[in-house]
């Protein structure tokens, strides 16, 4: 019996060790990804997603309607939507999607959860904004979301705005967009807030640009034929001011990708704008925000500013009118 | 009364004796150990999703301890052949059920205590404050929705035929009127008759353990309960316990021992 035992392992550890190479060689193999990877497959993205709807209840402090709830006025998650770079799908009443009490059960039941609309940035259940710092309670769902779904862009984003805005922890937030760029390189979402990071943390002007003129590119980018002819210069690079103003005259055509997505470039050319404005560099700064007017849904408010830039440029270059007493 | 707290004494001491509560308790603490040792952004002070992970293994494993405890009890005394010696002694059959049933239910509650005690040393150890009122809540609300269950399971060991079934019964059950309980009456409405009137009827009839669930209100830091409403759910688990328990008397008193 022992024999039979010992021979079988011995069998075992042959063809084991016969497979094991061919294995490893194998394109189909799932030995060589991480552990998610080898244990979950495709769905690990199906997980990723409800760890950021997990991390956007979190942000409500546990006020989040389930899968039989009015959802309507949580179509977009909170916590991405009030970082001020994603268009929100929401509508309808995101503080009453309970309804009114339907019976004595339910009316008993709602003193028994979370019944009232909060954000954890302004202080949550108790209202006081001095916790505001309770937002970090939504970073380890969105961290697992990240590993989970290495190219779900949103995730480094959120994740990288309440790291900076909230926790002051500017060095993690840089290594989670840096992390997000190496997963999703040339993503214009990713580049946008690394250049807000820049900007407002960095207080470093021209690597903001850099960034944010690189984000403008990958997002002109979205629609290549339009992207060909604006790119089109024989003398190599064109450089992206020179781009954005032969872009601004063609007329305006946006494709499928670049309509979901028309708030980035808006907050793209805007930030733009305003760090042209800082350098002084009016006529850029015009030319930015014309391009933001080109895909925003408040255009009049971008005139406004435009006005305001070419009535300081005229002011510039039209010599001091003196009294003639 | 003596007799139920004979027969309670021997429920407990069953309890500690055995590995089941031992072996949950230390799976829950290393697990929690684990998640706690995970490094996150390097912010020491992120607690809420250990909470919600040590919360979550409390009430599985609370759930494990009351159902499988109470749906052995009567089969096995069946087995073991004890079943008429300990009748045959100044003992009524609804007292052996009264006293089955307040053994495992202040087993569960020794079982609670010392999770909700290494619960509350778990949070406190990152948030520095301790809402003792609000784990009272909790934990009391938490131990008369196990009372329920108790009662259902041990109503269900004198029905089902084995307590495999009876546990597999108990806990389909639970897990239906946590998830969907509470969602019943709204789907209803979307139902044509009589299924609306039958669903309808269900959802007043079952006993709404969801409203015992208080682990986002812990995890969230939510302000106490007004101990009106903590009253008035205890007093409606006690009702379900009292119909459940009253059932498994009628059914005992029937059913041929031997």
């Amino acid at each position: 019996m022992l024999l039979l035992i010992a021979a079988l392992l011995v069998a075992c550890f042959g063809v084991a060790a016969h497979l094991e190479p061919q294995f490893q060689g194998w394109r189909g193999s799932r030995s060589t990804g991480d552990v998610f990877n080898i244990a979950l497959g495709d769905s690990r993205q199906m997980f990723a997603n409800s760890f950021y709807v997990k991390a956007d209840e979190y942000y409500h402090s546990g006020y989040y309607p389930t899968i039989f709830d009015d959802n309507a006025a949580f179509k977009t998650a909170h916590m991405a939507e009030d970082t001020g770079a994603v268009t929100t799908k929401n509508h309808g009443d995101e503080h009453g999607f309970l309804g009114p009490t339907r019976n004595w059960i339910d009316a008993l039941g709602r003193h028994f959860f979370p019944d009232h609309h909060t954000h954890l940035d302004e202080g949550g259940p108790t209202d006081d904004l001095s916790t505001s710092q309770n937002v970090r309670e939504i970073l380890p769902w969105l961290k697992l979301s990240a590993d989970l779904d290495p190219d779900n862009v949103q995730t480094y984003t959120v994740t990288a705005y309440w790291l900076r805005e909230r926790m002051n922890n500017v060095r993690e937030a840089d290594a989670v967009l840096h992390e997000g760029l190496r997963n999703c390189p040339g993503s214009y979402d990713i580049l946008f807030e690394l250049g807000r990071l820049y900007y407002e943390s960095y207080k470093d002007r021209d690597r903001a640009r850099n960034v944010w003129e690189e984000g403008v590119r990958r997002w002109l980018m979205l629609n290549a034929d339009e992207w060909q002819k604006l790119n089109s210069d024989p003398q190599g690079r064109p450089p992206v001011t020179k781009i954005i103003a032969a872009w601004i005259a063609m007329p305006k055509d946006l494709n499928d990708q670049q309509k979901d997505n028309p708030l980035v470039m808006e907050q793209l050319t805007t930030h733009l704008g305003k760090v042209a404005e800082d350098d002084g560099n009016l006529p850029q700064a015009i030319l930015w925000f014309e391009a933001g007017q080109k895909v925003s849904e408040t255009p009049d408010v971008l005139q406004k500013q435009i006005n305001d830039l070419k009535y300081k440029l005229g002011q510039e270059l039209n010599p001091v009118l003196k009294p003639l007493y | 009364m003596n007799n139920i707290f004979a027969v309670a004494g021997v429920v407990i001491k069953e309890l500690y004796r055995r590995k089941d509560f031992y072996v949950l308790f230390i799976v829950t603490i290393l697990i929690c150990m684990v998640m706690a040792s995970v490094n996150i952004f390097n912010d020491a002070k992120i607690v809420r999703y250990l909470k919600e992970i040590s919360l979550d293994l409390i009430w599985l494993c609370s759930l494990v301890i009351a159902v499988t405890t109470t749906a052995r009890q009567i089969p096995a005394e069946r087995e073991n052949r004890t079943l008429l010696p300990l009748l045959a002694k100044p003992l009524t059959r609804a007292q052996l059920i009264l006293g089955k049933f307040l053994g495992c239910w202040l087993a569960c509650g020794l079982a609670l205590l010392c999770f909700y005690a290494f619960f509350g040393a778990l949070a406190a150890s990152r948030e520095h404050h301790w809402p003792l009122l609000n784990y009272v809540q909790a934990a009391s609300m938490h131990w008369f929705m196990l009372g329920v269950i108790v009662a259902f399971a041990l109503f269900g060991s004198l029905v089902f035929a084995a307590p495999s079934s009876n546990s597999t019964i108990c806990f389909v059950l639970i897990g239906g009127i946590l998830f969907v309980g509470r969602h019943l009456d709204q789907q209803a409405l979307k139902l044509s008759e009589p299924a609306r009137t039958l669903v309808d009827c269900i959802y007043f009839a079952i006993p709404h353990l969801e409203f015992y669930d208080m682990r986002d209100l812990v995890i969230h830091n939510w302000p106490l309960i007004g101990w009106e409403y903590i009253g008035v759910a205890l007093l409606y688990a006690a009702f379900y316990m009292a119909v459940f328990l009253l059932a498994a008397c009628v059914v005992f008193r029937r059913k041929p021992v031997n």
